[in-house]
């Protein structure tokens, strides 16, 4: 048996591994080639330019730029967008005031309505949540200000997206908004799964709600709130913050260069100025900060795995 | 770029210019498994056209009704942009193309995204006949040319025009179209067929209402906008989001107040260029609107479409714009709102130019690829559109000129393109085509766009700063490899 059991691993492997070499590694290869290269992206000719691109990307202002808030993002957004939803999925799970007759752990009253309503973002395209948030955020006719002007505040009318000091916190938001919802559900099928009687135990210890959630809810959750994590942060580094930057703001790329972040400046690079091999030199940039990203959030999140 | 062929692409036997496929094969096999396919693939992706030259169409006998040669057999394909023009004057110059030669099939195709549609051909070498290279997914020209991709439109300039054997077709364009299909020397590498006025963009009605006529100078402008303030109408507005808008009105000002050669300074990137006193004059000009308060609230976080819309709702009077902006936002102007154009009101008479002086120029980028199967084609193609037949039969349909110098003679206009025509009569000769938008795209509208002037209208920098962060823009612009440099002619 021994002899044949690598030959039939190899046999089940080859095709997924293969294609996960051709689409997935190979890509990476192509861009670290290209990278060297002075490819325009418009012509089939190019030739080898070794450590130019990389030279020419550190003495660039924008990139620098683009990295700064590439990095806001992917600390920022992780932590805001994941402390709500472990805040909101304990509230629907956990955190509700205990009700005659009720079981003895449960939800706030209408958790299960409230539990659809968090996840209605995630069914819309990112496309259309960055179009609805650019409307509202329209400093002249949008619902925002328009709001603030019906409660009387006519004098507070910022510019939203068209100022550099707002921004980003703007895309943030809506970056936020969006994917919330999706975590909310995400951790609420964590905590399905924690055994009521742990609750039980820490209540009849006179345990109020907050070291419920501390001493219990999060150790227990801890392997999903780390994959959550990463995936967070892999989204705020490319496609999600890609779709909205490119759609809601100024130029694109924000007034003053407030919003532009690395794959944008990517897309721009490569599809705008014909500098294909300057933007996958940008790419391996990216690729290396979220390849950082992902080990740093392993290596901190790293602990003992608990049995239940 | 010979070195990555094997065997796996088919290419092996045209163009081994470089270490043969068995060092290849060591070499991969040295790689590692997962090099193999990158090594072929790289090749295909890349380079396969190379050499790609054996299968064009041949020319065909060159009569007087066929003056470029066309090869009467050969298939032509024809991609266009599908944009705010629609692909119906396209279609139709299509079928008279298929009834001139009733042995071809044209294989015609809209698109919104040229590039990636397009890219990929010509990366591959078999690129189409003739495109329509336009919006948003527009490639850089400026690659194109640097890369010879594109075929030499002079045959076509110098054929006889299709409605008069006579005339070369040269001589039936408006004023600045051929100039601006070239890039570097005589060679014309693109031919815009539109024909867009920029300017000062307005409502007769509503000036009629403050009882104003258009300012000539800047004195008359400030109190025209004080005139709209009490009636509580903010004087401009433009796209806040987007403000390589206001260019449209600014870059001709400054062409008017300190004559051309400011302007062409500023498109060959000369060293202190922006430092004339003529964009001082002009941009301390721009931001006293600002400072006044006569710019729209909020108008810096508005995109174009909104901005055009509070214009259009009387929210604003002037915004500086093109003449799509009549057909872009037809569904908000009011019937009776008399859209009119102007030409950019200057600082006061001693400017260098008469009034009048506008930016108009080409527009819908039309190329003929060099690598293209059948380049006489896409050229008798656009010999047919710019006869005068199709070119009014695309103004009735799109409101728009065309680079055709004439043809709006017999048809109904609306009011935005009849003024469009009276502000290119009052011009005459003086017509200004500054090209940093098409020469230096990430200059023109990240930079002096978004950073510069965006920022300055917003109040958020003053024209003094402003002009010194643009000049270094451009002086980096200057200095930057990586990116092609042009000069006016």
């Amino acid at each position: 048996m021994q002899h044949g059991k690598y030959r039939f691993i190899v046999g089940f492997l080859a095709l997924p591994l293969g294609l996960y070499a051709l689409f997935v590694v190979w890509p990476f290869i192509q861009s670290i080639y290209y990278s060297f290269t002075d490819w325009t992206g418009l012509s089939p000719e190019f030739k080898m330019v070794g450590f130019d691109n990389y030279r020419r990307m550190f003495h660039d202002e924008i990139f620098w730029k683009s990295l700064e808030h590439s990095l806001l993002f992917a600390l920022v957004l992780p932590l805001v967008t994941i402390s709500l939803a472990l805040f909101f999925s304990f509230m629907i799970n956990v955190g509700g005031r205990r009700r005659k007759g009720g079981p003895a752990i449960s939800g706030v009253r209408g958790s299960s309505f409230y539990k659809i309503v968090y996840f209605f973002p995630q069914v819309l395209s990112i496309a259309i949540v960055a179009l609805l948030f650019a409307f509202a955020y329209n400093p002249d006719s949008g619902a925002i200000n328009s709001f603030l002007r019906g409660i009387g505040l006519d004098s507070v009318q910022p510019l939203w997206l068209g100022d550099p000091s707002l921004a980003l916190w703007c895309v943030m938001a809506v970056l936020v908004w969006s994917t919330v919802g999706f975590f909310v559900v995400l951790f609420s099928a964590g905590m399905a799964s924690i055994p009521a009687d742990l609750y039980e135990a820490a209540l009849l210890d006179g345990a109020n709600r907050i070291s419920t959630f501390f001493r219990i809810t999060l150790p227990l959750l801890w392997d999903t709130v780390q994959s959550g994590w990463v995936y967070m942060g892999i989204l705020a580094l490319g496609a999600e913050s890609f779709a909205v930057v490119q759609i809601m703001t100024t130029g694109p790329g924000g007034p003053d260069y407030s919003t532009t972040v690395m794959v944008l400046y990517v897309y721009q690079k490569a599809f705008r100025d014909g500098q294909a091999a300057y933007a996958t030199t940008i790419g391996v940039a990216l690729l290396v900060v979220t390849l950082l990203f992902a080990a740093i959030v392993m290596r901190l999140g790293r602990r003992e795995r608990l049995e239940y | 770029m010979g070195s990555t062929h094997t065997e796996s692409n088919g290419t092996d036997d045209r163009d081994m210019t470089g270490v043969g496929r068995r060092d290849l094969i060591k070499r991969s096999a040295a790689l590692g498994l997962i090099s193999v396919p990158t090594m072929s693939f790289l090749s295909a992706c890349a380079s396969s056209g190379g050499g790609d030259n054996g299968s064009k169409a041949k020319a065909g006998k060159k009569t007087a009704k066929n003056p470029l040669g066309v090869n009467e057999t050969a298939g032509m394909e024809f991609v266009l942009f599908d944009g705010g023009f629609g692909k119906e004057y396209a279609q139709d110059a299509v079928k008279i193309y298929e009834k001139n030669f009733p042995k071809v099939k044209v294989k015609f195709s809209a698109t919104q995204k040229i590039q990636s549609t397009l890219q990929p051909r010509f990366n591959q070498g078999t690129p189409p006949d003739l495109i329509d290279n336009s919006g948003a997914e527009q490639m850089d020209m400026g690659v194109l040319v640097g890369k010879n991709q594109l075929a030499d439109l002079t045959p076509l300039l110098d054929a006889p025009s299709y409605d008069d054997p006579n005339k070369k077709v040269r001589d039936t364009l408006r004023p600045g179209i051929v100039e601006m299909g070239q890039f570097d020397g005589n060679p014309v590498w693109i031919m815009y067929y539109a024909y867009t006025v920029y300017g000062v963009w307005y409502s007769q009605k509503a000036l009629d209402s403050l009882d104003a006529e258009y300012p000539k100078t800047w004195d008359e402008m400030l109190a025209v906008c004080e005139k709209a303030k009490k009636k509580g109408m903010a004087g401009w507005t433009y796209a806040g989001k987007y403000p390589y808008y206001i260019p449209f009105s600014l870059y001709p000002m400054i062409g008017k107040v300190g004559g051309r050669e400011v302007l062409d300074a500023i498109d060959n990137l000369e060293p202190n260029a922006w430092k004339h006193p003529a964009v001082k004059a002009c941009f301390d000009a721009y931001y006293e609107l600002y400072k006044k308060g006569y710019i729209l609230q909020g108008t810096p976080g508005l995109d174009h479409i909104q901005s055009q819309t509070a214009w259009a709702k009387g929210k604003a009077l002037f915004i500086p714009n093109g003449s799509w902006v009549e057909n872009e936002s037809a569904n908000v102007i009011p019937s009776d709102f008399n859209l009119a154009v102007s030409a950019p009101t200057g600082i006061d008479s001693s400017d260098k130019m008469p009034f009048g002086t506008i930016w108009a120029s080409g527009g819908e980028p039309f190329i003929v690829p060099a690598k293209a199967k059948n380049p006489e084609g896409g050229m008798e193609q656009l010999r047919i559109m710019l006869s005068e037949a199709s070119s009014k039969n695309f103004t009735t349909k799109v409101k728009s000129l065309t680079a055709y110098n004439g043809g709006t003679t017999g048809i109904s206009l609306t009011p935005g393109l009849t003024s469009g025509v009276a502000a290119l009569k009052l011009a005459g000769q003086n017509v200004l085509n500054p090209r940093l938008q098409d020469w230096y795209v990430q200059l023109q509208k990240e930079q002096i766009g978004v950073a510069g002037l965006g920022e300055m209208m917003a109040g958020r920098a003053t024209p003094a700063e402003t002009i010194k962060k643009i000049q270094g823009f451009a002086d980096a612009a200057a200095k930057d490899t990586s990116i092609k440099h042009y000069k006016h002619q």
